[in-house]
């Protein structure tokens, strides 16, 4: 056989193009629903790294205190969410929220060192509202958090302000009112796993309550049309997108992909994530945006909106929080809303 | 002897410059001095030009050139006109059609007018340029065969971007001009309309999608596993059969029984390719205009196979107040 330039130029090429395969990790998937309808959730061998390192790094629970004893609401002045607590649990919850929130700075960071009775530091307002939105998470959203619950660590996970957080996007400053305009598109930005969709999909379904189903639930078309547009279902997609990327799952984790909007072919935790969504637009409407005021200029956004809560808040890249610990069970206290709420 | 065994072609032939044939009297005559190219030999014919421009290239060129102009600058202008950044997110820039709000009517330019601007100009470009390959193929002699396999690409491009969005009311079905955009907004399509792959018309499309491939892939490879017999030429070999020709067709009916011949294989090739957008553009048409949600029409039609139920209820009709 005579030797031929090109096929050596092309064996050569197949040799360099291969070289890099070694790099890439296998994906393995794992059957979640009925055999053959590819029903299936991917890992990446990383996976599990991710969820070990933020399970490592959770502070220790710190010793039980024993019941009984005088209530917080009778030792503290100016308890108003947990004075129903012995005082020996609320000192213990104090301290632990410490750890979670401002481990360097300690008390102090919410609390005057003179009066800690004193409302004058921000933080220490924020905290208590903060507290309160736990309380409601953990008593009245059973359905999206389970029994395993949330504490402060869960989004905050030792520092001040959550890692993951969103505040109004002003898009991209344009200079051209004439021409250019791309419809709240068409911008490589991580929210939307850097597609071209629309690249806020917070301030509709996370803040706003946008209709997320955007199927028409008949095969034909009805008098008077169904309305949502194609654009609608660029949102819709965007805040998928949005939700893969901060669980670390694909479609099929919810969905059937070959019926998204289809219930009856979708993984119980589709139901999850509908609770979820809603929980995150009370989060934001009842607890985030109320407080536009009491947050300094610094911690707003861009727009002098408060930052605010996805998926990715508390996900963080896992599709259980923490990787399925739950913290909640050493602080029962903070499991529910307060029996008797101490007014002042 | 010349043979294919190669991706290039191996043997160029060189011989005076070719001005073709004679033409009858016209306006325009075919331009350029001819000049050789070897590289290009290698994927073709050596030489290159003259050229016929005429009134209708010309006018069909001045056409798409104002039409990517607006589309790029559009481009640009989003991005403050950088050019590093218009270089960066060229894939995810796009010029987007119209809001819904504005259904058929004429919109300001930057919300969607020029769009419209440009819809027209690569229109008009694209029809433009479809006569001219009409009254080429005529001045030559030829079928109008090129010219009619055109028109279903054609057809495919009116239907997503003018019929479809008529029908629908509103430019905002339409396509925006755009590298992501444009997949982006496919994908959105199909997810609005409950996943087009249950659209039969869809299912037509793709397979004379991979019939095209597929034909392609068998007709090339027979003809030049006999050039070395003089199976290149066989056009002439459609009504002068030689060896080439012949084992070429005994290679396929040894092989399945049944071959095509020389002229009706390229047949095969023109309906394959010219249905696959025919057949597309006719699913796109029905979509949303026809039929609402294609995988419930197809549950509806006995198409899409009926999976074990899972155990899950919609939360929302759960719910006494209603909410989404």
């Amino acid at each position: 056989m005579r030797c031929n330039p090109c096929s050596s130029i092309l064996m050569l090429a197949a040799l360099l193009t291969m070289a890099g395969c070694d790099q890439y990790s296998p994906v393995e998937s794992t059957q979640q629903g009925f055999r053959g309808t590819a029903m299936v959730e991917l890992a990446e061998p990383g996976d599990d790294d991710l969820a070990a390192a933020v399970q490592a790094a959770i502070p220790a629970a710190l010793p039980q205190v024993p019941p009984g004893g005088p209530k917080a609401g009778d030792v503290y002045k100016n308890v108003k969410v947990l004075g129903h607590l012995d005082a020996g649990q609320f000192g213990r919850l104090m301290a632990s929220i410490t750890a979670w929130v401002a481990p360097k700075e300690g008390c102090a960071y919410c609390h005057e060192a003179a009066n800690f009775a004193d409302d004058s530091k921000y933080t220490k307002v924020v905290s208590r509202r903060m507290i309160e939105m736990t309380l409601a998470i953990n008593g009245g959203w059973k359905d999206h958090v389970g029994e395993t619950g949330v504490t402060c660590y869960t989004c905050h996970g030792g520092q001040h302000i959550p890692a993951n957080l969103w505040s109004r996007d002003p898009g991209p400053d344009r200079r051209s009112r004439f021409d250019g305009n791309q419809d709240g598109q068409n911008s490589p930005v991580r929210s939307v796993g850097l597609s071209s969709l629309p690249f806020d999909p917070y301030t509709p379904f996370l803040l706003g309550a946008s209709e997320i189903r955007v199927n028409a639930p008949q095969a034909l078309p009805t008098e008077p049309a169904h309305a949502p547009d194609i654009l609608s279902a660029e949102r819709t997609y965007g805040l998928m997108m949005h939700m893969s990327d901060s669980l670390g799952v694909n479609c099929t984790f919810c969905h059937n992909s070959r019926a998204f909007a289809v219930w009856e072919e979708s993984n119980p935790q589709r139901a999850t994530a509908w609770h979820g969504i809603r929980m995150v637009r009370q989060i934001n409407t009842d607890y985030m945006e109320p407080l536009a005021s009491v947050f300094p200029e610094n911690r707003l956004g861009p727009l002098g909106d408060p930052l605010k809560a996805n998926c990715s808040t508390c996900h963080q890249g896992l599709n259980k929080p923490l990787g399925g610990v739950s913290m909640l069970k050493d602080h029962p206290e903070l499991g529910g809303p307060a029996p008797a709420v101490v007014k002042e | 002897m010349a043979d294919y065994q190669n991706i290039f072609t191996r043997v160029q032939v060189r011989a005076a410059p070719y001005p073709g044939v004679p033409m009858r009297g016209g306006s325009w005559v075919r331009q350029g001095q001819p000049i050789f190219s070897y590289w290009m030999g290698k994927i073709g014919d050596a030489q290159i030009g003259p050229f016929y421009l005429g009134w209708l290239g010309l006018a069909s060129i001045l056409c798409f050139f104002v039409a990517i102009e607006i589309i790029g600058l559009n481009m640009a202008a989003s991005v403050n006109w950088s050019p590093s950044e218009f270089l960066r997110q060229l894939p995810w820039l796009a010029l987007e059609p119209p809001s819904p709000e504005y259904g058929l009517t004429l919109p300001p330019l930057a919300e969607g007018g020029w769009w419209l601007m440009a819809g027209f100009f690569l229109t008009c470009s694209i029809l433009l340029w479809w006569v001219r390959m009409y009254r080429r193929a005529r001045a030559l002699g030829m079928g109008t065969h090129t010219t009619w396999a055109f028109a279903s690409a054609i057809w495919l491009y009116l239907v997503l971007g003018f019929i479809r969005p008529l029908m629908m009311g509103s430019w905002s079905e339409a396509v925006p001009f755009g590298i992501f955009p444009h997949l982006d907004w496919t994908a959105a399509f199909s997810i609005r309309f409950g996943n087009l792959f249950y659209n039969p018309f869809h299912m037509l499309s793709i397979a004379f999608l991979y019939g095209s491939t597929l034909l392609f892939a068998m007709h090339g490879a027979t003809i030049l596993a006999v050039s070395r017999l003089g199976g290149e030429r066989e056009i002439e070999q459609i009504v002068d059969r030689g060896t080439a020709s012949e084992r070429a067709a005994l290679f396929w009916r040894w092989t399945m029984g049944f071959n095509a011949t020389m002229e009706s294989i390229h047949r095969w090739a023109w309906w394959f390719a010219v249905l696959c957008p025919l057949t597309g553009g006719i699913g796109i048409l029905l979509t949303g205009t026809v039929v609402d949600n294609w995988y419930l029409w197809g549950v509806k039609h006995g198409i899409a196979a009926p999976y074990p139920p899972m155990p899950v209820v919609d939360p929302a009709s759960l719910q006494s107040g209603g909410v989404q």
